[in-house]
Formats: C-alpha cells, sequence, structure tokens
C-alpha cells in the first residue's frame, strides 16, 4: 500500500518534471521570437504562447485561481486588445530593420547580458528553500483563502483598485475620444466627392469569376487579366500561392471566349 | 524534482528577454508587450514565493498585479491609437516633438 504511493507520487514527480522542461522550452522560446519577429501580429501570438505557458505554471505552483485569472485576463482580454489596437493601427506595421541610434543593438544585448548575470549571481546566492508543505490552500480551498486574505488583511487595496480600474476607462474613453474638426460631410457631398474620384462602383471583391473566393485570389476581368484592385494591399504584397505557375489562376481554356 | 529555484531562474529569464525587448524593439505595441512580458515573469517569481512560503500573501499581489498591468494596457493602448491618429505612425523613432 505505502510502496504504491510512493510509486504514484514519483510518477507525478515525473510528469510535473517534464510539464515544466516542456514548457518552459517553449515559453522562453515564444519570449525569444517575440523580440526577434519583425512584424507586431506575431509577436502577439507568441505572447499568448508564453502567457498559457505560465498559466499552467501557476497551477502547478498551487495557485489555480491565478491561473484561470492568467488564462481569462491576460490572454482572453489584454491579449484581444492588443490585436485590435494592432488592427487599427495597421496589420502591415513592421519595424523598420534601420538603427537610429547607432550601435544601440549591441549596447542593449550587453545590458541584457548584464542584467542576466547580476540576476542570476542574486538568485544563485540567495537561499531559496524547497517548496512549502501542500496544504489545502494550494489546492482545493484556495479561491476561498484568497477572497479571505483580500476582503479582511487587503482591504483597503482592494478598494483603491476599483478607484485605478474607474479612472483607466475614463482615461481610455477621454483619450480615444476624436473631437470633430470640420463639419459632417452631407450625403451630397459624400456622393459627389465620389463620382470625382473616377470610381464610383465599390472595388471589385477578391475571386469573382476566377477558380475560388480565397481573399487573396484577384477577380479576373473580361480579358482574363487579373484585377489589382479587388484585393486588399496588406495582402497582395504577400506573394501569391500561384504566382510563378501563372495559368493556375487564369480560367481553363473553354471559358475564355469573352475574350476577343 | 522541480523546485521553487527552478521557476525563479525561469522568471529571471524571461524578465530580461523582455527588458532586452523594450529596449530593442522600436513598434511602439511591441514595446508595450515586451512590458507585459517583464510583468507576468514578476507574477511567476511572486506566485513561486508564495508556495515557497507557505503563505497566500504572494499570490494576492500577482492578483493585484495583473489588475494594474490591465488598467495599465487601456491607456497605454489609447495614448498610442491617440498619437497614432495624429502622426500615422506607432514608431517610437517619431514620437520626438517633445524634443528641442
Amino acid at each position: 500500500m505505502t510502496h504504491s504511493i510512493v510509486l504514484a507520487s514519483s510518477a507525478a514527480e515525473t510528469t510535473r518534471e517534464t510539464a515544466y522542461w516542456i514548457l518552459a522550452f517553449a515559453s522562453v522560446g515564444a519570449a525569444l521570437g517575440m523580440v526577434l519577429a519583425r512584424r507586431a501580429v506575431h509577436c502577439a501570438l507568441l505572447l499568448a504562447v508564453v502567457m498559457l505557458s505560465l498559466a499552467v505554471f501557476y497551477a502547478m505552483e498551487g495557485a489555480p485561481f491565478l491561473a484561470f485569472v492568467q488564462i481569462i485576463v491576460y490572454t482572453g482580454a489584454v491579449l484581444m486588445l492588443f490585436l485590435f489596437v494592432l488592427m487599427i493601427v495597421g496589420i502591415s506595421a513592421a519595424d523598420s530593420i534601420i538603427e537610429t541610434i547607432r550601435g544601440q543593438r549591441m549596447w542593449a544585448a550587453l545590458a541584457g547580458i548584464a542584467m542576466l548575470v547580476l540576476l542570476s549571481l542574486v538568485i544563485g546566492h540567495a537561499v531559496i528553500g524547497p517548496a512549502g508543505p501542500s496544504t489545502a490552500q494550494f489546492g482545493n480551498s484556495n479561491v476561498q483563502s484568497l477572497a479571505h486574505l483580500i476582503f479582511t488583511k487587503y482591504v483597503f487595496p482592494f478598494e483603491i483598485t476599483s478607484a485605478l480600474l474607474i479612472t483607466a476607462a475614463v482615461g481610455a474613453m477621454v483619450l480615444a475620444h476624436r473631437e470633430r474638426t470640420g463639419p459632417k460631410p452631407t450625403q451630397r457631398e459624400l456622393a459627389a466627392e465620389r463620382i470625382a474620384s473616377g470610381h464610383p462602383t465599390p472595388l471589385p471583391g477578391p475571386g469573382t469569376y476566377a477558380l475560388h473566393n480565397a481573399v487573396d485570389m484577384p477577380a479576373l476581368l473580361p480579358d482574363g487579366s487579373q484585377s489589382e484592385l479587388s484585393v486588399s494591399p496588406v495582402i497582395s504584397g504577400r506573394p501569391l500561392p500561384g504566382a510563378d505557375g501563372e495559368p493556375s489562376r487564369q480560367l481553363p481554356a473553354g471559358q475564355e471566349a469573352g475574350d476577343q | 524534482m522541480v523546485s521553487p529555484a527552478h521557476f525563479i531562474a525561469l522568471s529571471v529569464i524571461l524578465f530580461v528577454i523582455g527588458a532586452v525587448g523594450v529596449l530593442v524593439r522600436r513598434n511602439a505595441i511591441v514595446v508595450f508587450m515586451c512590458v507585459e512580458l517583464m510583468l507576468n515573469a514578476a507574477n511567476l517569481a511572486f506566485v513561486t514565493f508564495a508556495r515557497m512560503h507557505g503563505t497566500l500573501d504572494g499570490q494576492i499581489i500577482a492578483f493585484f498585479v495583473m489588475v494594474v498591468a490591465a488598467a495599465e494596457v487601456v491607456v497605454g493602448l489609447a495614448i498610442l491609437t491617440a498619437i497614432f491618429r495624429a502622426r500615422r505612425s506607432a514608431s517610437v523613432d517619431d514620437a520626438n516633438l517633445m524634443k528641442y
């Protein structure tokens, strides 16, 4: 009986260790990729990997409530807000490679290495004891214990938090609000502007008369050529799947009857 | 055997990567993401210390850090959209109107 319990706990320990090493490499790799990736969207998705790994770490460290808060608040809300703002600012925004300050990357890397050495020395000299006893407040009664602490010992910081959240919400509304500087254009002015632009009809949708209707598939004109207007400029900057083998996006020969 | 020292080491590594990212990146949104990474690394250290000491105070602090980080992201991203609207750029190099 005792023997089987010991075996089970060692198996659980092995699982813990395997999970730790896999997620540690995943999170460090994703964090490095976040610093190195040029496109901001890739950075956001790699940050999601780091945050989900950290949620699992919290669960391993006896903080099930924080693990779920991490997933709901960070991965769910904060990261979606990042992606939302990225869509506003422009999905195609990529960092420039040019260094504006000479030697900045080298000095930043040196500062990072120095910081890593310093912090490693600190935690190498510190006495980091083993994990404390696994009591119920790190397991089943975690939420109740946290709630008890929040509403007794930490009740004043908790109240201050509400003021902070209200201030942040009002601040975001004030900052994101845009005053209209000119008069609102009337429908007549909008129509005149549209006619004057030389393209009164809506732009052609992607995939019209083409082989399929994916967003990166240019619409075909009556003479079989591709319409550049039908694909968003963000997408058309990328290499298209059939760009070199050009017959792949032409109509089959029998359907080119309209071509005189 | 995964000891608290493992988690502290991991949080140090993540924190340093975030700090280097703040120094290196030019896109203000990515700089913000790196700040978030540093906050998350600090949270991991707090949770580990809570486990080490056998009390829940570290978890409470990590919870408050999450609240403050959420508020910070909301205001920071609102400032970023305001700057982008005025200057059509999210690069930290272009917002230098107070330089001279």
